[in-house]
């Protein structure tokens, strides 16, 4: 078991990745056998990530060096400073891993059912398999240059799956809008990174947060990185790209796309929090993300509620969302050289954010799902034409009501407990934020009631009186992020305690990652 | 449970009291009107008119919150007028905001 955790940062990214080479190979001898290697892997890979997670609470930052004679010897003999590929894994990465195999292993054995009917099912889960490879990828590695390699691997899998449905038009426009706006935002990633390499000959994060003087090319890097993952992340204004490309997608790819965005969200902190830290203007990068998180607030859900078509209106809920955990994180990062004050709220206000990362993507993961089950039923997304469908689809409707509740902040729903500290923290640093916080809540419980009124209540529709239930594999993706929403709604303070606060603390302690590299360097 | 700075929050001792209320919601409604009786108590009063086939009483998406979105006229017109779905824009938008942050960078100055 021992060997099993010392090399498990990296069998996490190499099993999905070996997978996903294996899938087309075995699909063509058999799919029962193909689709039982895809689950058996992830599933695989969430017992590794778990294993990992507790290790990391025991032992601190998990450290592992490719090609090295020890994984934790960082640098070769005769270096001072690392050049070989790390994955660095502390508190945020895990807390990361830990949504993402969850909300891959929920998606993939939803979309079993979801996209059987499709042709091209060998390529579809090779490349779902290479969008968490990729997921993964950016979460653990510790190196500047491979997260934007792994960027690419999650953007460019991600634009393919969108589009993979080629018969619908939309697909194809969804699919070639995140693909444009992936790569420019990769572009002015790798751009950040050229500048930052060409000063001080390093691309592995730790060393060079060691050795950053925030100088005027660092403040262009700085703004590069900064707003290329907020475009990938989908904040307001930069958002235009997500219910175009989320609202086209098959359902599952749907729910890991919005975790992919997290991921971009978890690129940026990392920037600002490790990669930077101290050495930036933390008062005003601050105020720049809560602005961000503000406008993707409010005109995300203001956009959301005039939505027909289910799955637009999630995804402009999604933006909404993301609006929350970039204030709070936000409020933090601009507290952060006040220590009074980051005592005070600060912690509370990015354990909040970072709770609700967690929280988002179980729960829109599960909404996403439901529209999916809903578009598999009646053979379209739009509101307008739904209805009475509660009548026919039970556990459908449960779901949905479950994840809408938990999206509108309803007490006792684990949406409820994010909020919760967002609000009651971000109150004391600007009451404003917070009231405005609030009542964009209230018009995400309005637009649910529209959403659930519209396709679940009423009289039977005639259309629709041969509507089924949804499939069994369906429903089992479905339940396993319910049974995660109702784990983390019931013990929301043992989540905080033992994934959110340590990843709060891995944000705010940058010398403790410096020191996972440099420590370990001759 | 949470812990705030004002207080906390317990979602068990919360279900415990949501469903002692329910229990005493149920008791309530258990002592009500014996004589009544489903059927054509329970149906719609529709003023005499005939009733509508089920799949028109039903109040789809597009008829709900219009006051609404008739009340923020304006700002609706301005947003949805910006979400043209035209990528060209997209990314004149992300040229601006990198723009933007930039000066506000440089204006900013040091920590």
């Amino acid at each position: 078991m021992d060997t099993l955790i010392t090399h498990s940062s990296i069998l996490i990214i190499a099993i999905p990745l070996l997978t996903a080479f294996l899938t087309p190979l075995i699909g063509m001898a058999s799919k029962k056998a193909r689709n039982t290697l895809l689950i058996v892997s992830l599933a695989f890979v969430a017992f590794l990530v778990f294993a990992l997670a507790r290790d990391i609470s025991i032992n601190g930052i998990h450290i592992y060096t490719l090609g090295a004679a020890s994984p934790d010897l960082t640098a070769p003999k005769g270096f001072i400073v690392p050049v070989r590929i790390i994955l660095e894994v502390d508190g945020m990465s895990i807390l990361m891993g830990i949504i993402w195999s969850i909300v891959s292993l929920a998606a993939a054995i939803f979309s079993l059912s979801h996209i059987a009917s499709e042709t091209g099912q060998n390529r579809f889960y090779t490349l779902l398999l290479l969008m968490v490879t990729g997921g993964f990828g950016m979460m653990f590695t510790g190196d500047l240059f491979n997260l934007f390699v792994f960027l690419e691997i999650a953007s460019i899998s991600g634009a393919a799956l969108i589009a993979f449905r080629t018969k619908f038009a939309d697909t194809q426009e969804g699919g070639f809008k995140y693909i444009v706006v992936s790569a420019i935002a990769s572009l002015m990633v790798l751009f950040a990174i050229g500048l930052l390499y060409a000063q001080y000959n390093l691309l592995n994060i730790g060393a060079l947060a060691q050795a950053i003087q925030y100088t005027t090319p660092d403040k262009i890097a700085l703004a590069l990185l900064v707003i290329a993952f907020a475009m990938k992340l989908g904040a307001i204004p930069l958002h235009m790209w997500v219910p175009d490309s989320y609202a086209v997608a098959p359902a599952g790819i749907s729910a890991m796309l919005v975790v992919s965005s997290q991921v971009s969200m978890y690129a940026l902190f990392r920037v600002c929090f490790t990669l930077f830290g101290v050495t930036l203007n933390m008062y005003t990068v601050g105020w720049i993300v809560i602005i961000l998180g503000m406008l993707s607030m409010f005109i995300g859900v203001t956009m959301a509620i005039p939505q027909t078509d289910i799955k637009r209106l999630m995804s402009y809920h999604a933006i909404s969302q993301s609006g929350y955990m970039l204030l709070g994180v936000g409020v933090g990062l601009a507290v952060l050289g006040d220590p009074n004050a980051l005592a005070t709220y600060g912690r509370e206000a990015m354990s909040g954010g970072i709770f609700h990362i967690i929280n988002h993507a179980m729960y829109k993961g599960l909404l996403f799902l439901t529209a999916g089950a809903l578009f598999y039923r009646v053979g379209h997304r739009d509101l307008n034409r739904m209805g009475g469908l509660g009548h026919k689809m039970k556990l459908t409707s449960i779901f949905f009501i479950i994840g809408a509740l938990s999206i509108a902040g309803i007490p006792p729903f684990n949406g409820f407990a994010s909020k919760f500290m967002i609000y009651e923290s971000v109150y004391q640093f600007n009451p404003i934020l917070s009231a405005i916080a609030m009542l964009v809540s209230l018009i995400t419980l309005a637009s649910f009631v529209k959403a659930f009124q519209s396709a679940f209540t009423g009289p039977p529709l005639p259309e629709y009186k041969e509507v089924k239930e949804a499939p069994k594999s369906m429903l089992i993706g479905m339940g396993i992020l319910a049974a995660a929403i109702v784990f983390f709604s019931v013990f929301p303070g043992l989540i905080v305690h033992h994934i959110v606060d340590p990843a709060t603390n891995a944000l705010i302690n940058q010398g403790a990652y410096v020191n996972g590299i440099m420590g370990g360097t001759p | 449970m949470i812990e705030s700075p004002s207080g906390f929050w317990g979602p068990v001792a919360w279900i415990i009291t949501a469903v002692v209320a329910l229990l005493i919601v149920h008791f309530i409604r258990r002592r009500g009107e014996k004589a009544h009786k489903n059927g054509v108590q329970s149906e719609t009063f529709l003023m005499g008119n005939p009733r509508l086939p089920e799949g028109e009483t039903h109040i789809r998406a597009h008829n709900i919150y219009w006051g609404f979105f008739e009340a923020l006229r304006k700002y609706y017109d301005h947003t949805v007028t910006a979400h043209t779905g035209i990528i060209n824009d997209y990314i004149v938008w992300f040229i601006a905001v990198i723009a933007i942050v930039i000066i506000i960078l440089f204006v900013a100055g040091g920590i």
